[in-house]
Protein backbone atom coordinates (compact mmCIF):
# COMPACT_ATOMS: atom_id res chain seq x y z
CA UNK A 1 0.00 0.00 0.00
CA UNK A 2 2.76 2.39 1.02
CA UNK A 3 4.78 1.54 -2.05
CA UNK A 4 1.93 2.22 -4.39
CA UNK A 5 1.20 5.59 -2.80
CA UNK A 6 3.90 7.63 -4.57
CA UNK A 7 3.12 5.97 -7.93
CA UNK A 8 -0.56 6.88 -7.68
CA UNK A 9 0.45 10.41 -6.70
CA UNK A 10 2.80 10.62 -9.69
CA UNK A 11 0.13 9.40 -12.09
CA UNK A 12 -2.38 11.88 -10.67
CA UNK A 13 0.11 14.72 -11.00
CA UNK A 14 0.96 13.68 -14.58
CA UNK A 15 -2.71 13.67 -15.53
CA UNK A 16 -3.18 17.11 -13.99
CA UNK A 17 -0.07 18.39 -15.76
CA UNK A 18 -1.18 16.94 -19.08
CA UNK A 19 -4.56 18.55 -18.58
CA UNK A 20 -2.86 21.86 -17.94
CA UNK A 21 -0.64 21.59 -21.03
CA UNK A 22 -3.56 20.68 -23.26
CA UNK A 23 -5.34 23.78 -22.06
CA UNK A 24 -2.50 25.86 -23.46
CA UNK A 25 -3.53 24.90 -26.98
CA UNK A 26 -5.84 27.60 -28.25
CA UNK A 27 -9.19 25.95 -28.76
CA UNK A 28 -10.91 26.90 -32.01
CA UNK A 29 -14.51 28.04 -31.64
CA UNK A 30 -17.33 28.49 -34.15
CA UNK A 31 -16.61 32.21 -34.14
CA UNK A 32 -12.99 31.52 -35.13
CA UNK A 33 -14.02 29.86 -38.36
CA UNK A 34 -16.62 32.39 -39.44
CA UNK A 35 -15.62 33.72 -42.86
CA UNK A 36 -15.72 37.50 -42.82
CA UNK A 37 -15.00 39.19 -46.13
CA UNK A 38 -13.13 42.41 -45.36
CA UNK A 39 -14.78 45.60 -46.55
CA UNK A 40 -13.70 46.49 -50.07
CA UNK A 41 -12.38 43.02 -50.86
CA UNK A 42 -13.81 41.30 -53.95
CA UNK A 43 -15.69 38.02 -53.92
CA UNK A 44 -13.25 35.19 -53.14
CA UNK A 45 -12.34 32.72 -55.90
CA UNK A 46 -12.25 29.81 -53.48
CA UNK A 47 -15.67 28.71 -52.37
CA UNK A 48 -16.07 27.14 -48.94
CA UNK A 49 -19.51 25.76 -49.84
CA UNK A 50 -17.96 22.41 -50.75
CA UNK A 51 -15.74 22.52 -47.68
CA UNK A 52 -18.01 23.74 -44.92
CA UNK A 53 -16.00 25.58 -42.31
CA UNK A 54 -16.01 23.92 -38.91
CA UNK A 55 -13.83 24.36 -35.80
CA UNK A 56 -13.07 20.63 -35.78
CA UNK A 57 -11.92 20.50 -39.42
CA UNK A 58 -9.92 23.72 -39.04
CA UNK A 59 -8.25 22.16 -35.99
CA UNK A 60 -7.15 19.15 -38.07
CA UNK A 61 -5.76 21.51 -40.69
CA UNK A 62 -3.88 23.47 -38.05
CA UNK A 63 -2.35 20.31 -36.58
CA UNK A 64 -1.34 19.01 -40.01
CA UNK A 65 0.20 22.34 -41.00
CA UNK A 66 2.56 22.21 -38.04
CA UNK A 67 3.19 18.46 -38.19
CA UNK A 68 6.29 16.95 -39.86
CA UNK A 69 4.24 13.76 -40.26
CA UNK A 70 3.55 15.10 -43.77
CA UNK A 71 7.20 14.55 -44.74
CA UNK A 72 8.90 11.26 -45.48
CA UNK A 73 11.32 11.30 -42.55
CA UNK A 74 9.21 13.41 -40.18
CA UNK A 75 11.70 16.26 -40.53
CA UNK A 76 9.75 18.88 -42.42
CA UNK A 77 6.35 20.44 -41.81
CA UNK A 78 4.54 23.13 -43.80
CA UNK A 79 5.67 25.51 -41.09
CA UNK A 80 9.32 24.64 -41.68
CA UNK A 81 9.14 26.99 -44.64
CA UNK A 82 5.92 28.91 -44.01
CA UNK A 83 6.59 30.72 -40.75
CA UNK A 84 3.84 32.66 -39.05
CA UNK A 85 6.09 35.58 -38.04
CA UNK A 86 6.91 36.09 -41.72
CA UNK A 87 3.30 36.00 -42.89
CA UNK A 88 4.00 32.34 -43.58
CA UNK A 89 6.93 33.03 -45.90
CA UNK A 90 10.45 31.83 -44.98
CA UNK A 91 12.19 34.68 -43.31
CA UNK A 92 15.75 35.33 -44.49
CA UNK A 93 15.81 32.37 -46.88
CA UNK A 94 16.08 33.17 -50.56
CA UNK A 95 15.21 29.68 -51.80
CA UNK A 96 13.02 27.02 -50.25
CA UNK A 97 14.71 24.51 -47.95
CA UNK A 98 13.38 20.97 -47.90
CA UNK A 99 14.10 17.48 -46.73
CA UNK A 100 17.75 16.27 -46.42
CA UNK A 101 19.06 19.85 -46.64
CA UNK A 102 17.87 20.12 -50.22
CA UNK A 103 17.40 23.55 -51.70
CA UNK A 104 14.67 24.42 -54.15
CA UNK A 105 14.67 26.92 -57.00
CA UNK A 106 12.07 29.39 -55.72
CA UNK A 107 11.47 31.74 -52.81
CA UNK A 108 8.78 30.59 -50.35
CA UNK A 109 5.72 32.77 -50.95
CA UNK A 110 3.71 34.26 -48.08
CA UNK A 111 0.39 32.61 -47.26
CA UNK A 112 -2.32 35.20 -46.92
CA UNK A 113 -5.61 36.00 -48.60
CA UNK A 114 -5.33 32.67 -50.38
CA UNK A 115 -9.03 32.46 -51.20
CA UNK A 116 -8.73 35.47 -53.51
CA UNK A 117 -6.10 33.83 -55.69
CA UNK A 118 -7.23 32.21 -58.91
CA UNK A 119 -4.11 30.06 -59.19
CA UNK A 120 -1.28 28.97 -56.92
CA UNK A 121 2.50 28.57 -57.02
CA UNK A 122 4.82 31.13 -58.64
CA UNK A 123 3.95 29.74 -62.07
CA UNK A 124 0.19 29.58 -61.46
CA UNK A 125 0.16 25.87 -62.29
CA UNK A 126 -2.26 24.89 -59.52
CA UNK A 127 -5.93 25.73 -60.03
CA UNK A 128 -7.46 25.10 -56.62
CA UNK A 129 -6.36 25.86 -53.06
CA UNK A 130 -7.24 22.33 -51.96
CA UNK A 131 -4.77 20.59 -54.25
CA UNK A 132 -1.87 23.01 -53.74
CA UNK A 133 -0.33 21.06 -50.80
CA UNK A 134 0.19 18.05 -53.07
CA UNK A 135 3.16 19.88 -54.55
CA UNK A 136 5.32 20.45 -51.48
CA UNK A 137 4.23 17.10 -50.03
CA UNK A 138 5.30 15.05 -53.04
CA UNK A 139 8.27 17.16 -54.15
CA UNK A 140 11.48 15.19 -53.70
CA UNK A 141 13.25 18.33 -52.53
CA UNK A 142 10.54 19.50 -50.13
CA UNK A 143 8.70 16.81 -48.14
CA UNK A 144 9.27 13.82 -50.44
CA UNK A 145 6.25 11.91 -49.14
CA UNK A 146 3.36 10.18 -50.90
CA UNK A 147 -0.29 10.85 -50.24
CA UNK A 148 -1.21 7.18 -49.61
CA UNK A 149 1.59 6.94 -47.05
CA UNK A 150 0.36 10.02 -45.21
CA UNK A 151 -3.12 8.52 -45.01
CA UNK A 152 -1.60 5.32 -43.58
CA UNK A 153 0.37 7.26 -40.97
CA UNK A 154 -2.67 9.29 -39.94
CA UNK A 155 -4.81 6.17 -39.60
CA UNK A 156 -2.26 4.77 -37.16
CA UNK A 157 -2.06 7.97 -35.15
CA UNK A 158 -4.49 8.01 -32.21
CA UNK A 159 -4.68 11.78 -32.01
CA UNK A 160 -5.65 12.16 -35.65
CA UNK A 161 -8.06 9.23 -35.50
CA UNK A 162 -9.88 10.96 -32.67
CA UNK A 163 -9.77 14.40 -34.33
CA UNK A 164 -11.22 13.05 -37.58
CA UNK A 165 -13.89 11.15 -35.68
CA UNK A 166 -14.83 14.31 -33.81
CA UNK A 167 -15.00 16.32 -37.02
CA UNK A 168 -16.82 13.88 -39.28
CA UNK A 169 -18.62 11.53 -36.86
CA UNK A 170 -17.17 8.53 -38.69
CA UNK A 171 -13.82 6.79 -39.02
CA UNK A 172 -12.91 7.70 -42.59
CA UNK A 173 -9.54 9.37 -43.12
CA UNK A 174 -8.85 10.07 -46.79
CA UNK A 175 -6.92 12.53 -48.92
CA UNK A 176 -9.98 14.66 -49.61
CA UNK A 177 -10.48 15.28 -45.90
CA UNK A 178 -6.78 15.91 -45.30
CA UNK A 179 -6.57 18.42 -48.15
CA UNK A 180 -9.83 20.14 -47.27
CA UNK A 181 -8.78 20.60 -43.66
CA UNK A 182 -5.55 22.23 -44.80
CA UNK A 183 -7.61 24.46 -47.12
CA UNK A 184 -9.73 25.58 -44.15
CA UNK A 185 -6.62 26.48 -42.17
CA UNK A 186 -4.81 28.34 -44.96
CA UNK A 187 -8.03 29.71 -46.48
CA UNK A 188 -8.85 31.62 -43.31
CA UNK A 189 -5.42 33.30 -43.28
CA UNK A 190 -6.82 36.70 -44.09
CA UNK A 191 -4.74 39.81 -43.77
CA UNK A 192 -6.82 42.97 -43.88
CA UNK A 193 -6.00 44.79 -40.68
CA UNK A 194 -2.76 46.65 -41.41
CA UNK A 195 -2.22 50.34 -40.78
CA UNK A 196 -3.04 50.87 -44.46
CA UNK A 197 -6.44 49.20 -43.97
CA UNK A 198 -7.12 51.31 -40.90
CA UNK A 199 -6.11 54.44 -42.81
CA UNK A 200 -8.47 53.58 -45.67
CA UNK A 201 -11.25 52.95 -43.14
CA UNK A 202 -10.53 56.34 -41.56
CA UNK A 203 -9.36 54.78 -38.30
CA UNK A 204 -5.70 55.75 -38.53
CA UNK A 205 -3.61 58.53 -40.00
CA UNK A 206 -0.62 58.47 -42.33
CA UNK A 207 2.47 60.63 -42.04
CA UNK A 208 3.22 63.03 -44.86
CA UNK A 209 5.85 60.60 -46.16
CA UNK A 210 3.47 57.64 -46.05
CA UNK A 211 0.81 59.60 -47.91
CA UNK A 212 3.30 60.62 -50.55
CA UNK A 213 4.39 56.98 -50.77
CA UNK A 214 0.80 55.82 -51.27
CA UNK A 215 0.28 58.33 -54.07
CA UNK A 216 3.47 57.27 -55.80
CA UNK A 217 2.50 53.65 -55.30
CA UNK A 218 -0.84 54.21 -56.99
CA UNK A 219 0.92 55.86 -59.90
CA UNK A 220 3.86 53.50 -60.33
CA UNK A 221 3.06 50.11 -58.83
CA UNK A 222 -0.68 49.58 -58.47
CA UNK A 223 -1.32 48.48 -62.05
CA UNK A 224 0.08 45.07 -61.07
CA UNK A 225 -0.03 45.28 -57.26
CA UNK A 226 -3.67 46.26 -57.24
CA UNK A 227 -5.41 47.32 -54.05
CA UNK A 228 -6.79 46.00 -51.79
CA UNK A 229 -5.09 42.61 -52.36
CA UNK A 230 -1.93 44.28 -53.70
CA UNK A 231 -1.83 41.87 -56.60
CA UNK A 232 -3.96 41.61 -59.71
CA UNK A 233 -3.29 37.83 -59.70
CA UNK A 234 -1.67 38.09 -63.11
CA UNK A 235 1.45 36.27 -64.26
CA UNK A 236 4.10 38.58 -65.66
CA UNK A 237 7.75 38.99 -66.48
CA UNK A 238 9.06 41.56 -64.01
CA UNK A 239 12.24 42.16 -65.96
CA UNK A 240 14.84 40.57 -63.71
CA UNK A 241 17.61 38.78 -65.53
CA UNK A 242 17.12 35.01 -65.40
CA UNK A 243 19.47 33.25 -62.99
CA UNK A 244 21.18 30.70 -65.22
CA UNK A 245 22.11 28.53 -62.24
CA UNK A 246 18.40 27.99 -61.49
CA UNK A 247 17.20 27.71 -65.06
CA UNK A 248 13.62 28.42 -63.99
CA UNK A 249 11.39 29.45 -66.90
CA UNK A 250 8.35 29.95 -64.66
CA UNK A 251 5.01 30.05 -66.46
CA UNK A 252 6.55 28.71 -69.65
CA UNK A 253 6.89 25.33 -67.99
CA UNK A 254 3.14 25.22 -67.44
CA UNK A 255 2.01 26.40 -70.86
CA UNK A 256 4.98 25.34 -73.03
CA UNK A 257 4.68 28.73 -74.74
CA UNK A 258 7.90 30.61 -75.28
CA UNK A 259 6.10 33.89 -74.72
CA UNK A 260 5.37 32.75 -71.15
CA UNK A 261 8.99 32.02 -70.28
CA UNK A 262 10.24 33.83 -67.16
CA UNK A 263 6.77 34.94 -66.16
CA UNK A 264 5.80 34.56 -62.49
CA UNK A 265 2.75 35.41 -60.41
CA UNK A 266 2.56 38.98 -59.15
CA UNK A 267 2.87 38.52 -55.36
CA UNK A 268 0.79 40.48 -52.89
CA UNK A 269 2.75 43.18 -51.07
CA UNK A 270 0.86 42.77 -47.82
CA UNK A 271 3.24 42.15 -44.89
CA UNK A 272 6.16 42.80 -47.23
CA UNK A 273 8.22 44.07 -44.29
CA UNK A 274 8.31 40.47 -42.98
CA UNK A 275 8.64 38.48 -46.19
CA UNK A 276 12.21 39.29 -47.18
CA UNK A 277 14.13 38.36 -49.24
CA UNK A 278 12.23 39.35 -52.36
CA UNK A 279 11.42 38.22 -55.91
CA UNK A 280 10.60 34.69 -57.03
CA UNK A 281 14.18 33.61 -56.44
CA UNK A 282 14.79 35.71 -53.35
CA UNK A 283 17.63 37.61 -54.99
CA UNK A 284 16.99 40.94 -53.26
CA UNK A 285 17.44 41.25 -49.52
CA UNK A 286 16.00 44.69 -49.07
CA UNK A 287 13.07 46.67 -50.40
CA UNK A 288 15.46 49.31 -51.68
CA UNK A 289 17.04 46.66 -53.93
CA UNK A 290 13.61 45.90 -55.35
CA UNK A 291 12.95 49.57 -56.04
CA UNK A 292 16.39 49.92 -57.61
CA UNK A 293 15.43 47.20 -60.01
CA UNK A 294 12.09 48.66 -61.01
CA UNK A 295 13.37 52.20 -61.45
CA UNK A 296 16.35 51.39 -63.61
CA UNK A 297 14.98 50.19 -66.91
CA UNK A 298 18.47 49.48 -68.25
CA UNK A 299 18.70 46.24 -66.31
CA UNK A 300 15.39 44.87 -67.55
CA UNK A 301 15.39 41.88 -69.83
CA UNK A 302 13.95 42.08 -73.33
CA UNK A 303 10.73 40.25 -72.58
CA UNK A 304 9.78 42.24 -69.48
CA UNK A 305 6.21 43.35 -69.01
CA UNK A 306 5.28 46.67 -70.62
CA UNK A 307 3.97 47.97 -67.27
CA UNK A 308 7.51 47.78 -65.86
CA UNK A 309 8.89 50.24 -68.37
CA UNK A 310 6.22 52.79 -67.47
CA UNK A 311 7.63 53.14 -63.94
CA UNK A 312 10.55 55.28 -65.03
CA UNK A 313 13.34 56.61 -62.87
CA UNK A 314 12.53 57.03 -59.18
CA UNK A 315 14.63 59.48 -57.18
CA UNK A 316 15.91 58.82 -53.66
CA UNK A 317 13.07 60.62 -51.95
CA UNK A 318 10.46 58.81 -54.02
CA UNK A 319 11.98 55.46 -53.19
CA UNK A 320 12.03 56.22 -49.48
CA UNK A 321 8.43 57.43 -49.59
CA UNK A 322 7.26 54.27 -51.33
CA UNK A 323 9.09 52.11 -48.80
CA UNK A 324 7.58 54.02 -45.88
CA UNK A 325 4.17 53.33 -47.40
CA UNK A 326 4.94 49.64 -47.95
CA UNK A 327 5.72 49.30 -44.24
CA UNK A 328 2.14 50.30 -43.44
CA UNK A 329 1.05 46.99 -45.01
CA UNK A 330 2.34 45.04 -42.01
CA UNK A 331 -0.62 43.45 -40.27
CA UNK A 332 0.26 42.68 -36.64
CA UNK A 333 -3.23 41.37 -35.93
CA UNK A 334 -2.74 38.75 -38.62
CA UNK A 335 0.83 37.89 -37.64
CA UNK A 336 -0.21 37.35 -34.03
CA UNK A 337 -3.58 35.75 -34.69
CA UNK A 338 -4.01 33.02 -32.07
CA UNK A 339 -5.88 30.76 -34.50
CA UNK A 340 -2.71 30.31 -36.55
CA UNK A 341 -0.27 29.74 -33.69
CA UNK A 342 1.41 26.32 -33.54
CA UNK A 343 -0.92 24.26 -31.31
CA UNK A 344 2.06 22.35 -29.92
CA UNK A 345 3.89 25.47 -28.83
CA UNK A 346 4.30 25.48 -25.07
CA UNK B 1 -57.01 7.40 -35.20
CA UNK B 2 -56.36 4.33 -37.35
CA UNK B 3 -58.88 5.63 -39.86
CA UNK B 4 -57.09 8.97 -40.05
CA UNK B 5 -53.80 7.20 -40.84
CA UNK B 6 -55.50 5.18 -43.54
CA UNK B 7 -56.90 8.35 -45.12
CA UNK B 8 -53.55 10.15 -44.99
CA UNK B 9 -51.81 7.10 -46.43
CA UNK B 10 -54.44 6.89 -49.14
CA UNK B 11 -54.00 10.54 -50.08
CA UNK B 12 -50.22 10.15 -50.18
CA UNK B 13 -50.59 7.13 -52.39
CA UNK B 14 -52.82 9.03 -54.79
CA UNK B 15 -50.52 12.04 -54.79
CA UNK B 16 -47.23 10.21 -55.27
CA UNK B 17 -47.91 7.09 -57.23
CA UNK B 18 -45.20 7.98 -59.74
CA UNK B 19 -42.50 8.04 -57.10
CA UNK B 20 -43.27 4.51 -56.01
CA UNK B 21 -43.70 3.26 -59.56
CA UNK B 22 -40.50 4.90 -60.75
CA UNK B 23 -38.46 2.95 -58.26
CA UNK B 24 -39.69 -0.27 -59.74
CA UNK B 25 -39.22 0.67 -63.36
CA UNK B 26 -35.47 1.06 -63.20
CA UNK B 27 -32.83 -1.39 -64.21
CA UNK B 28 -29.09 -1.79 -64.27
CA UNK B 29 -26.43 -1.93 -66.92
CA UNK B 30 -23.04 -3.51 -66.61
CA UNK B 31 -20.29 -2.45 -68.96
CA UNK B 32 -17.27 -4.70 -69.18
CA UNK B 33 -13.98 -3.38 -70.53
CA UNK B 34 -11.90 -6.09 -72.15
CA UNK B 35 -8.39 -5.13 -73.09
CA UNK B 36 -6.72 -6.53 -76.18
CA UNK B 37 -3.70 -6.01 -78.33
CA UNK B 38 -5.23 -6.69 -81.72
CA UNK B 39 -6.50 -10.27 -81.44
CA UNK B 40 -4.66 -11.16 -78.22
CA UNK B 41 -5.96 -10.48 -74.72
CA UNK B 42 -3.72 -7.96 -72.99
CA UNK B 43 -1.36 -9.50 -70.48
CA UNK B 44 0.78 -7.21 -68.36
CA UNK B 45 4.55 -7.62 -68.26
CA UNK B 46 4.60 -10.93 -70.12
CA UNK B 47 3.46 -11.12 -73.73
CA UNK B 48 5.55 -9.29 -76.29
CA UNK B 49 3.55 -7.35 -78.88
CA UNK B 50 4.56 -5.56 -82.05
CA UNK B 51 3.57 -2.05 -83.11
CA UNK B 52 2.96 -0.80 -86.66
CA UNK B 53 6.67 -0.31 -87.18
CA UNK B 54 7.49 -3.85 -86.08
CA UNK B 55 8.98 -2.62 -82.78
CA UNK B 56 8.39 -5.07 -79.94
CA UNK B 57 6.97 -3.96 -76.60
CA UNK B 58 5.49 -5.21 -73.35
CA UNK B 59 2.76 -3.37 -71.47
CA UNK B 60 3.33 -2.81 -67.75
CA UNK B 61 0.43 -0.54 -66.91
CA UNK B 62 -2.83 0.40 -68.54
CA UNK B 63 -5.48 2.47 -66.80
CA UNK B 64 -7.90 5.23 -67.75
CA UNK B 65 -10.92 7.23 -66.66
CA UNK B 66 -14.41 6.88 -68.07
CA UNK B 67 -17.12 9.39 -67.19
CA UNK B 68 -20.28 11.15 -68.35
CA UNK B 69 -21.74 7.90 -69.61
CA UNK B 70 -24.99 8.51 -71.48
CA UNK B 71 -27.51 6.12 -72.90
CA UNK B 72 -29.91 7.37 -75.54
CA UNK B 73 -33.28 5.93 -76.42
CA UNK B 74 -34.65 5.95 -79.94
CA UNK B 75 -37.03 8.75 -78.96
CA UNK B 76 -34.06 10.87 -77.91
CA UNK B 77 -34.56 10.50 -74.16
CA UNK B 78 -31.29 10.20 -72.29
CA UNK B 79 -29.94 8.58 -69.19
CA UNK B 80 -26.89 10.37 -67.80
CA UNK B 81 -24.56 8.86 -65.20
CA UNK B 82 -22.75 11.23 -62.85
CA UNK B 83 -20.19 8.64 -61.81
CA UNK B 84 -16.45 8.50 -62.51
CA UNK B 85 -14.72 5.21 -63.13
CA UNK B 86 -11.05 4.34 -63.12
CA UNK B 87 -10.53 1.24 -65.23
CA UNK B 88 -7.27 -0.52 -64.44
CA UNK B 89 -6.03 -3.61 -66.26
CA UNK B 90 -4.31 -4.67 -63.05
CA UNK B 91 -7.51 -4.62 -60.98
CA UNK B 92 -10.03 -7.15 -62.28
CA UNK B 93 -13.06 -5.62 -60.46
CA UNK B 94 -12.39 -2.24 -62.00
CA UNK B 95 -12.97 -3.61 -65.49
CA UNK B 96 -16.66 -4.16 -64.99
CA UNK B 97 -18.72 -1.14 -64.05
CA UNK B 98 -22.36 -1.12 -63.02
CA UNK B 99 -24.76 1.73 -63.68
CA UNK B 100 -27.86 1.90 -61.47
CA UNK B 101 -31.27 3.50 -61.73
CA UNK B 102 -31.61 3.46 -65.50
CA UNK B 103 -35.21 4.00 -66.62
CA UNK B 104 -36.69 1.02 -68.45
CA UNK B 105 -36.62 1.07 -72.21
CA UNK B 106 -34.69 0.32 -75.33
CA UNK B 107 -31.48 2.23 -75.77
CA UNK B 108 -29.72 2.57 -79.08
CA UNK B 109 -26.71 4.79 -78.43
CA UNK B 110 -23.93 4.76 -75.85
CA UNK B 111 -21.81 7.86 -75.29
CA UNK B 112 -18.95 8.37 -72.86
CA UNK B 113 -15.92 10.48 -72.18
CA UNK B 114 -12.41 9.08 -71.93
CA UNK B 115 -10.85 11.16 -69.20
CA UNK B 116 -12.29 13.60 -66.68
CA UNK B 117 -14.45 16.57 -67.69
CA UNK B 118 -13.12 20.12 -67.25
CA UNK B 119 -15.26 20.92 -64.19
CA UNK B 120 -13.85 18.02 -62.22
CA UNK B 121 -10.31 19.02 -63.15
CA UNK B 122 -10.90 22.24 -61.21
CA UNK B 123 -12.90 20.97 -58.24
CA UNK B 124 -10.09 20.63 -55.71
CA UNK B 125 -9.75 17.60 -53.46
CA UNK B 126 -12.03 14.69 -54.39
CA UNK B 127 -12.42 11.11 -53.27
CA UNK B 128 -13.35 7.76 -54.81
CA UNK B 129 -12.12 7.27 -58.37
CA UNK B 130 -10.95 10.90 -58.40
CA UNK B 131 -8.85 10.59 -55.23
CA UNK B 132 -5.33 11.82 -56.11
CA UNK B 133 -3.94 8.80 -54.24
CA UNK B 134 -4.88 6.82 -57.36
CA UNK B 135 -1.81 8.43 -58.93
CA UNK B 136 -3.78 9.71 -61.89
CA UNK B 137 -3.25 13.36 -61.03
CA UNK B 138 -0.74 16.03 -61.99
CA UNK B 139 -0.02 18.16 -58.95
CA UNK B 140 2.37 20.73 -60.49
CA UNK B 141 0.07 21.63 -63.37
CA UNK B 142 -3.30 20.70 -61.93
CA UNK B 143 -5.28 18.13 -63.79
CA UNK B 144 -6.18 14.49 -64.00
CA UNK B 145 -4.24 12.02 -66.08
CA UNK B 146 -6.93 10.54 -68.31
CA UNK B 147 -4.95 7.54 -69.41
CA UNK B 148 -1.67 5.90 -68.48
CA UNK B 149 -0.05 3.39 -70.79
CA UNK B 150 3.41 2.28 -69.73
CA UNK B 151 5.76 -0.51 -70.63
CA UNK B 152 9.10 -1.48 -72.09
CA UNK B 153 10.30 -1.45 -75.67
CA UNK B 154 13.75 -2.51 -76.85
CA UNK B 155 13.78 0.35 -79.35
CA UNK B 156 12.90 3.00 -76.76
CA UNK B 157 15.34 5.88 -76.52
CA UNK B 158 14.39 6.54 -72.88
CA UNK B 159 16.50 5.40 -69.91
CA UNK B 160 15.58 1.83 -68.94
CA UNK B 161 14.07 1.26 -72.40
CA UNK B 162 10.72 2.29 -71.04
CA UNK B 163 7.82 4.03 -72.70
CA UNK B 164 5.22 6.00 -70.79
CA UNK B 165 2.23 7.88 -72.13
CA UNK B 166 0.37 9.94 -69.55
CA UNK B 167 -2.45 11.75 -71.26
CA UNK B 168 -4.25 14.68 -69.67
CA UNK B 169 -5.17 18.28 -70.46
CA UNK B 170 -8.56 19.91 -69.97
CA UNK B 171 -8.07 23.43 -71.26
CA UNK B 172 -7.33 25.01 -74.60
CA UNK B 173 -5.08 24.81 -76.49
CA UNK B 174 -4.41 21.36 -75.00
CA UNK B 175 -7.91 20.07 -74.63
CA UNK B 176 -7.46 16.30 -74.70
CA UNK B 177 -10.81 15.16 -73.38
CA UNK B 178 -12.32 12.80 -75.95
CA UNK B 179 -15.99 11.94 -76.10
CA UNK B 180 -17.04 8.89 -78.06
CA UNK B 181 -20.39 7.78 -79.50
CA UNK B 182 -21.37 4.22 -80.18
CA UNK B 183 -24.49 3.49 -82.16
CA UNK B 184 -25.35 0.09 -80.69
CA UNK B 185 -25.70 -2.67 -83.25
CA UNK B 186 -27.96 -4.50 -80.89
CA UNK B 187 -30.20 -2.23 -78.86
CA UNK B 188 -29.86 -2.54 -75.12
CA UNK B 189 -33.03 -3.40 -73.30
CA UNK B 190 -33.23 -2.13 -69.73
CA UNK B 191 -35.83 -3.93 -67.66
CA UNK B 192 -36.78 -3.37 -64.08
CA UNK B 193 -34.46 -4.98 -61.54
CA UNK B 194 -32.50 -6.72 -64.27
CA UNK B 195 -28.93 -6.11 -65.32
CA UNK B 196 -28.31 -5.63 -69.02
CA UNK B 197 -24.80 -6.04 -70.34
CA UNK B 198 -22.54 -4.29 -72.83
CA UNK B 199 -19.03 -5.44 -73.56
CA UNK B 200 -16.44 -2.95 -74.70
CA UNK B 201 -13.40 -4.04 -76.58
CA UNK B 202 -10.37 -1.83 -76.02
CA UNK B 203 -7.52 -2.38 -78.41
CA UNK B 204 -4.25 -1.09 -76.95
CA UNK B 205 -2.47 -1.26 -80.30
CA UNK B 206 -4.85 1.44 -81.59
CA UNK B 207 -3.45 3.82 -78.96
CA UNK B 208 -0.11 3.60 -80.73
CA UNK B 209 -1.39 4.29 -84.24
CA UNK B 210 -4.03 5.91 -86.40
CA UNK B 211 -3.77 8.71 -87.10
CA UNK B 212 -0.24 8.96 -85.67
CA UNK B 213 2.05 5.95 -85.59
CA UNK B 214 4.09 6.09 -82.40
CA UNK B 215 7.77 5.28 -82.80
CA UNK B 216 9.25 4.23 -79.43
CA UNK B 217 12.65 5.45 -80.52
CA UNK B 218 11.34 8.94 -81.26
CA UNK B 219 8.57 9.45 -78.73
CA UNK B 220 9.08 7.13 -75.75
CA UNK B 221 7.41 9.47 -73.29
CA UNK B 222 4.49 11.88 -73.15
CA UNK B 223 3.87 13.28 -69.69
CA UNK B 224 2.27 16.64 -70.30
CA UNK B 225 -0.86 18.03 -71.86
CA UNK B 226 1.00 19.70 -74.74
CA UNK B 227 1.94 16.44 -76.40
CA UNK B 228 -1.05 14.44 -75.22
CA UNK B 229 -3.31 15.38 -78.10
CA UNK B 230 -1.78 13.00 -80.62
CA UNK B 231 -2.24 10.01 -78.32
CA UNK B 232 -5.75 11.14 -77.35
CA UNK B 233 -6.62 11.27 -81.04
CA UNK B 234 -5.17 7.80 -81.39
CA UNK B 235 -7.11 6.24 -78.54
CA UNK B 236 -10.54 7.50 -79.44
CA UNK B 237 -10.87 4.63 -81.92
CA UNK B 238 -9.36 2.06 -79.56
CA UNK B 239 -12.80 1.51 -78.07
CA UNK B 240 -15.49 -0.52 -79.76
CA UNK B 241 -18.61 -2.34 -78.70
CA UNK B 242 -18.35 -6.12 -78.87
CA UNK B 243 -16.60 -8.82 -77.00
Amino acid sequence: MNKKGPIILLITLSILLLGFISKLEYSISKKDVALIIPKGFPKPSYDFSNNKLSPEIFTIGRKLFYDPILSKDSSTSCESCHQRVAAFAHIDHALSHGIDNKIGIRNVPALQNMIWKDSYMWDGGVNNLEVQPLNPITSSIEMNETLPNIILKLKKNKEYVSLFKKAYKDTIINSERVLKSLAQFTGLMISADSRYDKYIAGKDTFSFQEKSGLNLFKLKCASCHKEPLFTDNSIRNNGIQPDTSLNDIGRGKITNLEADNYKFKVPSLRNIEMTFPYMHDGRYKKLKDVLNHYSSSASHNKTSDSEINKIGELNDKERKDIISFLLTLTDREFLNDRRFVDPNRK
Amino acid sequence: MKKLFKIIFGILFILFPCATNAQHSKGLLSIGFNHYVDSLLLKLDSTEYKNELGQTYKVGMFKYYICNIRLKKLDGKEFVSKEYFLINEDIEESKKIILNDIPEGTYSTLVFTIGVDSAHNCSGAQSGALDPTNAMFWAWNTGYIFMKLEGKAATSSAPGKIFEYHIGGYKDPNYNIRKIFFPLKENVLIEKNKTAEIKMRVNVSEILKDPTTIDFSKLPSVTDAQNGGIIADNYRDAFSVGK
